[in-house]
């Protein structure tokens, strides 16, 4: 079992690292790029609902909030010391920077936010939600509604936040140029790299004794209070890691996009991310990420050419797959190969 | 005084609105325990049916009478159909239905793209409804939120009736209070079912048509008030209709007025911390039915 | 080891009185069955000791209060409970089951790691229950017999002091009903157990003492033959057919 998760590691590494950015364009590598921080989001999705059965619907307010953060920092970078950046000068509301936006200007604290604002903000939401019990269904919707509430914030405060257009026009990363392809590939192999280790992360907390615990915790919840755990705390800490992880991805996915804005994050992306775990296979490891990315590469070449036909399209995979394929394409896989495994993996 | 009076009345108004929407999920949550994302597309489909009907009937006063008990029907034919193909087939999996009638919601919301087009379309508002109404000395009310109150009472005092006193009300409370009791007792489950979803629907339905009078209709116009209904139902509590119309009004009523001294963004996310707030206090929500099952 | 000591325990749901005022005294080593007619609030009365439903009055293991503790903490403190339908995590191997109910005790470096062998606690309760050889089977996989045995196993490793078992035998073949009355035997040994049962022929086989509840209230208490000597049990609960 071992050497084959190793095998796998290599193997997603050669793909990542070797074939990809020899075969594909800039272009082509730069939208892998961007499929691949969705992946990231995936990833956290995976534990969180796949093995937790937190069904989270907000995951674009912790994207946001690690895109927000990265792209406040590389804002306040290209208009140099002292100056505001471009749209509030445009908007001309503003004299002086907004206390808030201050730290953002050092890098470290601008880094460090992008995980652990979204982390603090999904412990302070998780602590008072499941302490008190709220779960299942009420949690899905309390955690739509955050993601709700944070786009009609970012849109309602327009000279700071850059409202509906978000924040535009990012030039630079940490003094690198991202008009330069070099760079642009620079940013690819962060990306990849991360992806890489979340996922190493991730399988051993899938695996470790939470992992079972956290699938105990999501079959009987009440039973695992019986024993002498806090479920809370156990859920707690899946969703935790999982908003840590779409921070990070929202973070890296301003240097390979160029952009973040409310359009990224509210209700209807929050739910696309989950329809590629879902289609993926949402308890497995690398489910989640190869249909994220699928769903992410099917939107790009399909809504480009034929909107309409794209949403149709989606609707239907929401229904198919949920209804009638609700261990994603992992279970087919797993079923044509018969292998009785996946005990843990079927809700 | 004027200005919080007719803040207060325009808060109940929303609120009106709000627990029309919030009722049908309340009801068909609390009864099978499934989030119908695609409720939000009932009340489209209710605002669309006014659109058409105003097309074949010119009068605009008669089209949007008929247009009530028509909106009822088609909204609830689409809920019937979509319990009938899908939800009865999920009712294990509460999650999974959430995720499956959102895939439903987008694909209604693209059909009313491809039928309607995808910019906003605008009813006319009959004469009477588009003027104010002096209450007492310079304190106004829009004829329109009258209108919409008037019909949401008559809506709830109608549900209310049906709910107490006919025999598929009290078998639908039945259901409600413990399905196995009920099956085993005699009561068609299956049908029941059916019916709350068709009621349900209906509701939401209605809610569309009241919606035209307040502002354009969308095919994306579902979306954003179905999360303020969820609200309601989370916060209101399930089993218990009277949790949903008091919480109705008092977010109605909270929303616009923080929105009064504030700005929107900032009232959406007051509301939401208030929701918060309110469940480490009831967790369960304001009323609920108290069960022993839980282990 | 401790007892369990209850006074005046009242419970109420929506003005239905469920348990109206209810002492109780195990001693520490005690197989006492709690038994009486449907209603009689003798799961409530388990719910209620551990933390389940809010009630009033006095609950006291050993030194502890248990009343106003949370369900978790009251585990902790030594006080375990079965179902009456058996609630094993289905999907989990019998192994994964025990370790996790081995586990409350385990640092956050240890959670965040594989599990390396079997616990040597688990080894012990594994043959206690007789699931050796059912190792690596998903629980929800086991006859219904051995999903309580497992459960019961999930008391032992928990380190549970006070065993309260909702009808551990309902639903059981002869045999296995034979064999849960000497694992129950067996594990009262260093513990305080409760039962609560229907089975008139499997209290008479292994209860030490009973108490017999109708109404939320205590009707009887005694051993076995004192309780089915009381006219008053006779009356209410076990009738004609079963005295």
């Amino acid at each position: 079992m071992k050497w084959r998760a190793a095998a796998g590691f290599a193997l997603g590494a050669v793909v990542l690292f070797g074939v990809a950015p020899a075969v594909l364009s800039d272009f082509r590598l730069s939208l892998l790029a961007k499929y691949l921080c969705f992946a990231l989001v995936a990833v956290g999705i995976g534990l969180a609902w796949g093995r937790g059965g937190l069904l989270t619907l907000g995951q674009g307010v912790f994207f946001g909030l690690g895109g927000y953060a990265m792209a406040m920092h590389l804002k306040l970078a290209d208009a140099g010391e002292g100056n505001l950046p471009d749209f509030m000068e445009l908007y001309g509301q503003l004299d002086a920077l907004p206390w808030w936006w201050r730290p953002f200007a050092n890098p470290v604290f601008a880094l460090a936010a992008t995980v652990l604002l979204p982390m603090l903000v999904a412990l302070a939401l998780g602590t008072l939600i499941f302490r008190r019990r709220v779960r299942g269904a009420y949690f899905a919707i309390l955690s739509q509604a955050l993601a709700a509430a944070m786009v009609i914030l970012l849109i309602g405060q327009q000279g700071t936040t850059g409202g509906t257009n978000g924040l535009t026009d990012i030039e630079g990363f940490f003094g690198y140029d991202l008009d330069d392809p070099v760079n642009q590939r620079m940013v690819y192999f962060i990306i990849a790299a991360c992806l890489l280790g979340l996922l190493a992360l991730v399988r051993q907390l899938m695996h470790s004794r939470y992992g079972e615990l956290l699938v105990a915790v999501r079959d009987s919840e009440e039973r695992v209070r019986f024993l002498g755990y806090n479920p809370a705390t156990v859920k707690l800490v899946a969703y935790v890691a999982a908003a840590g992880m779409a921070g990070l991805a929202g973070a890296l996915f301003v240097p390979a996009v160029g952009i973040i804005s409310p359009a990224l994050i509210g209700i209807v992306p929050s739910i696309e991310f989950v329809i590629g775990v879902a289609i993926g296979g949402r308890a497995t490891l690398l489910g989640p990420v190869l249909g994220a990315v699928a769903v992410a590469y099917a939107k790009t070449t399909l809504s480009e050419r034929f909107p309409g036909a794209w949403i149709y399209l989606q609707g239907a995979l929401f229904v198919i797959v949920i209804a009638v394929l609700p261990g994603g394409l992992a279970s087919l896989a797993r079923l044509l190969r018969r292998q009785p495994h996946g005990r843990l993996e079927h809700p | 005084m004027t200005v919080v009076a007719s803040q207060l009345f325009t808060g109940i108004s929303i609120g009106a609105v709000l627990l029309l929407i919030a009722l049908g999920l309340a009801l068909t949550f609390g009864q099978m325990g499934v989030i119908n994302m695609a409720h939000g597309e009932f009340i489209m489909a209710g605002a669309y049916t006014t659109f058409v009907l105003q097309s074949a009937i010119t009068d605009a006063g008669v089209s949007l009478l008929v247009a009530i008990p028509v909106a009822f029907a088609v909204a609830g034919a689409m809920g019937v159909l979509l319990e009938f193909l899908l939800i009865r087939r999920l009712y294990a999996r509460p999650l999974d239905t959430l995720l499956v009638t959102w895939g439903v919601s987008l694909l209604l919301q693209q059909l009313a793209r491809d039928i309607f087009g995808a910019p906003n379309v605008q009813t006319r508002a009959p004469e009477v409804l588009t003027g104010n109404t002096r209450i007492a000395g310079d304190l106004t009310m829009a004829n329109n939120r009258l209108f919409i109150l008037g019909l949401v009472v008559l809506a709830v005092a109608a549900l209310t009736v049906a709910l107490r006193l006919t025999s598929f009300g009290r078998r639908i409370r039945a259901v409600v209070q413990n399905r196995d009791l009920a099956a085993v007792s005699g009561v068609p489950t299956a049908r029941i079912d059916r019916l709350t979803f068709f009621i349900g629907s209906g509701l939401a339905g209605i809610a569309g048509v009241a919606l035209t009078l307040l502002g354009p209709i969308g095919p994306t116009m579902g979306t954003n008030i179905i999360i303020d209904a969820f609200l309601v139902v989370v916060v209101g509590g399930i089993g218990h209709l009277r949790g949903s119309v008091i919480v109705a009004f008092v977010l109605g009523v909270l929303q616009s007025s923080v929105e009064y001294l504030t700005t929107l963004s900032v009232a959406k996310v007051a509301v939401f911390v208030a929701i918060v707030a309110f469940l480490q206090w009831r967790p369960q929500g304001a009323f609920t039915l108290r069960t022993r099952s839980l282990a | 080891m401790d007892g369990l000591s209850i006074r005046d325990l009242r419970v109420v749901f929506d003005g239905f009185v469920a348990v109206g005022g209810v002492d109780l005294d195990v001693s520490p080593g005690d197989v006492r069955f709690l038994i009486g007619p449907n209603g009689a609030g003798k799961t409530t009365l388990v719910d209620a000791v551990t933390g389940l439903v809010k009630a009033s009055g006095s609950v006291r293991f050993g030194e502890r209060e248990l009343l106003g503790t949370e369900v978790h903490r009251i585990a902790r403190l030594g006080v375990g409970r079965t179902f009456q339908t058996a609630a094993v995590f289905e999907n989990l191997t019998v192994l994964q089951n025990l370790d996790i109910a081995a586990g409350t005790g385990r640092g956050a470096w240890t959670m965040i790691r594989r599990r390396r062998g079997i616990p040597e606690n688990v080894q012990e309760a594994l043959e206690t229950i007789g699931l050796t050889g059912q190792l690596d089977q998903a629980a929800g996989t086991l006859a219904h017999g051995q999903k309580q045995w497992l459960e019961i196993g999930m008391l032992l490793v928990q380190d549970a002091k006070l065993l309260l078992l909702d009808e551990p035998v309902a639903g059981m073949s002869h045999d296995e009903r034979d064999a849960t009355g000497e694992l129950i035997g067996k594990v009262s040994r260093d513990r305080t157990v409760v039962v609560i049962e229907h089975d008139m022929d499997f209290l008479r086989r292994f209860a030490q003492t009973v108490t017999v509840l109708h109404a939320g209230r205590v009707l009887s208490e005694g051993t076995v033959a004192q309780v089915q000597a009381d006219p008053k049990v006779q009356e209410v609960y076990m009738g004609t057919k079963e005295a």
